[in-house]
């Protein structure tokens, strides 16, 4: 129990009455947050203005002091340029056959030509295009549709809950890759298949991402804050939208990130196995797998591709801890 | 714990009755075994029809699980739609299998935890930076493409420089070796690359949990008490820090086991060994699929090993941390 007198200072923070005695009257049991308060009171009484800042203004301003997620944020942004905008701009379409083929990188063609005469550097940028495509929607259906089910679960428990545990239960008991490559052999034979791989993918990820909602708010659903909410009688919505929501915010961002690494992953294996994006469309996945049988006379159909698919998942997950480390509300690195 | 894992072992049994019904309809649904035969004009419509009353195909759905049920729980795996019963084929397979997957398991372990406390001790580091710089690399690496590189790039360019075969690229073993000693020897030059693969995608997560789990551990309260009562570094490292610090990474190397599963197919796949990984593919996208009792074989046996290392993880996070107890 606090001495009586440290009540009333405390109280008489909020009241601009009496000049308070600060610095040293601040107990140390005090937890950080009340401690900056306190001294941001202080420096306004000062005379100085310190600006309140938002959650997202915070989170921000550590993500980019985070030298690695700068790195990842520039590399996938260029990468993202190249397969998108660069094929405006690029001589060659992917599908088409120059007259040119198994020539090695060149000024004319700067990945090299197959062996049936496809622009590598053509290629290579449409295939990039599909899996980073293939990957957003995956990790944006699988986000949205995780973090409803888990936050329904967690919020309003019973029968939703335990049939979503069940549920991914039964998601568990088989990797992963195993269930898509059964559901993918159906699926990969129809063409222009590129989205249904993506629905796949997603039917599975968003396991994840819901138990991990679920946990957050089953925490929180007990939570003294929560408790006051339900007493001055505010709506659930409110109730989730305003304070759960918010403290979650973290896990789910840094989730969709991870999910899209896992996602250009995946769905290079099922290609790679001839599952997934089938031909004349083209993923990374699907052009590693033909640079495989001349690898060691072709080595740059191969390293070209692998390349590419590295360092996306390099950058994704650069991005993922810079995000991971900005959005901790534990955080309290100078920003 | 003897009563937990009763209820565990339970629920387990639970999930893969209701799994394997819809993986069956799954499987079952996603082609026809007698399309090619179909398609084929020299085959006359008789053949066919006996075709599919050998392989059941006349039957309804449900009636056909119903069949794949009570046959399995004799131990009967049913016939493939290549002839002959799957039951004598699996266990050979899941021997190569287990072939592969093992020596990675045991040497990704010692790797992993062994990576992990050098970089905790020795934080921010060289050997910290360089090991966390490499399981970045390989996280983010694909299997296939790890393996790849390692059979065109360095396995060849290894034998070419011997000047005969030192790693060997295809294939478990090398069929005609007779004598228990080479039929060994063979066995594990067969073994290195594979073996290599999967530890370098497996190693790089756990180093990581390992790294981070020491450090926790080692800002613990009790770890400055037992520096503060003078005992010698090694100790307070090694009995009081590391015992702790290997609790949470039990469970994850325990989940983490579907995971090297489903790596191990792809690896089967590039280095062309028979095991399980290729038995599943064949039968999924073979010329006479989906060849359904195959996939059912190759994907209840991955169930059963994962549901096994679940309640495993559980059980063992319960053993070494005594403050865990289970209701």
């Amino acid at each position: 129990m606090p001495e009586p007198s440290e009540i009333t200072r405390v109280h008489s923070i909020n009241s601009s009455a009496p000049p308070i005695p600060l610095g040293a009257a601040v107990p140390l049991s005090v937890s950080a947050d009340v401690r900056q308060e306190v001294a941001a009171l202080a420096a306004a009484q000062a005379g100085l203005n310190i600006e309140a800042r938002s959650q997202f203004q915070m989170a921000r301003a550590r993500f980019f002091h985070h030298k690695l997620a700068l790195f990842g944020l520039f590399t996938f942004v260029a990468i993202l340029l190249f397969s998108t905008v660069g094929p405006l701009f690029w001589k060659y379409n992917y599908a088409q056959v120059t007259n040119t083929f198994i020539s090695g990188p060149s000024l004319a063609h700067p990945f090299g030509t197959d062996t049936v005469g496809h622009d590598m550097f053509a290629q290579v940028m449409s295939a990039t295009s599909t899996s980073i495509q293939t990957a957003l929607v995956v990790a944006g259906i699988s986000t949205v549709v995780g973090a409803l089910i888990g936050a329904w679960a967690g919020y309003y428990g019973k029968w939703a809950d335990s049939l979503l545990m069940r549920f991914t239960d039964l998601i568990l008991i088989v990797p992963a890759l195993v269930i898509l490559l059964v559901v993918a052999n159906t699926v990969s034979k129809t063409a222009n298949n590129w989205f249904w791989i993506a629905l796949i993918l997603a039917g599975l990820f968003w396991t994840v991402l819901a138990r991990l909602v679920r946990g957050v708010f089953l925490s929180l659903r007990e939570r003294e804050f929560i408790e006051a909410e339900h007493a001055i009688g505010a709506s659930d919505a409110r109730i989730i939208l305003r304070h759960m929501i918010p403290n979650a915010i973290g896990s789910i961002v840094v989730n969709a990130t991870l999910t899209v690494a896992l996602a250009i992953l995946v769905e290079a294996a099922l290609s790679f196995l001839g599952l997934g994006i089938q031909p004349p469309e083209v993923s990374l996945g699907y052009l590693i797998s033909q640079a495989e049988g001349d690898a060691t006379v072709l080595p740059y159909l191969f390293y070209f591709p692998a390349g590419f698919l590295i360092l996306i998942i390099l950058a994704v997950n650069f991005i993922g801890d810079g995000l991971r480390d900005a959005l901790d509300p534990q955080q309290r690195i100078r920003a | 714990m003897g009563a937990y894992i009763l209820r565990r072992l339970g629920a387990g049994l639970l999930v893969l009755i209701v799994g394997t019904f819809f993986l069956y309809l799954l499987v079952s649904l996603s082609g026809n075994p007698l399309a090619n035969l179909m398609a084929n004009p020299h085959i006359s419509p008789a053949t066919i029809r006996a075709a599919r009353i050998e392989l059941h195909l006349n039957e309804p759905l449900l009636q056909r699980y119903w069949t794949w049920v009570t046959g399995m729980v004799q131990g009967n795996f049913g016939i493939s739609t290549q002839g002959g019963p799957v039951g004598p084929q699996v266990w050979p397979r899941m021997w190569v299998t287990l072939q592969m997957v093992i020596p990675a398991v045991i040497l990704s372990v010692i790797l992993g935890i062994g990576l992990g406390v050098i970089s905790a001790v020795r934080q921010y580091s060289i050997t910290d930076h360089i090991s966390t710089g490499l399981a970045y690399i390989f996280f983010a690496t694909p299997v296939f493409v790890i393996a790849i590189l390692l059979k065109d790039f360095l396995a060849v360019k290894v034998d070419n420089a011997v000047g005969h075969t030192v790693l060997y690229t295809v294939g478990q073993n090398n069929p005609g070796t007779t004598g228990a000693w080479s039929v060994f020897v063979d066995a594990l030059a067969h073994d290195v690359l594979p073996v290599l693969t999967l530890v370098l995608i497996t190693y790089a997560s756990w180093s990581r949990y390992q790294r981070a789990s020491m450090l926790d551990v080692l800002n613990a309260d009790y770890i400055r008490l037992a520096r503060a009562k003078g005992l010698s570094r090694r100790r307070v490292l090694y009995v009081h820090a590391l015992r702790n610090a290997l609790i949470p990474v039990t469970t994850v190397i325990a989940l983490d086991f579907a995971a090297i599963l489903g790596g191990a197919v792809i690896t089967e796949i590039v280095y062309g060994w028979e095991g399980m990984g290729r038995f599943l593919f064949t039968g999924l996208t073979g010329p006479v699929s989906p060849d359904v009792n195959v996939v059912m074989a190759a994907l209840l046996i991955v169930a059963i090993l994962v549901v096994l290392f679940n309640i495993l993880a559980d059980v063992l996070y319960g053993l070494l941390d005594p403050r865990i107890r289970y209701a």
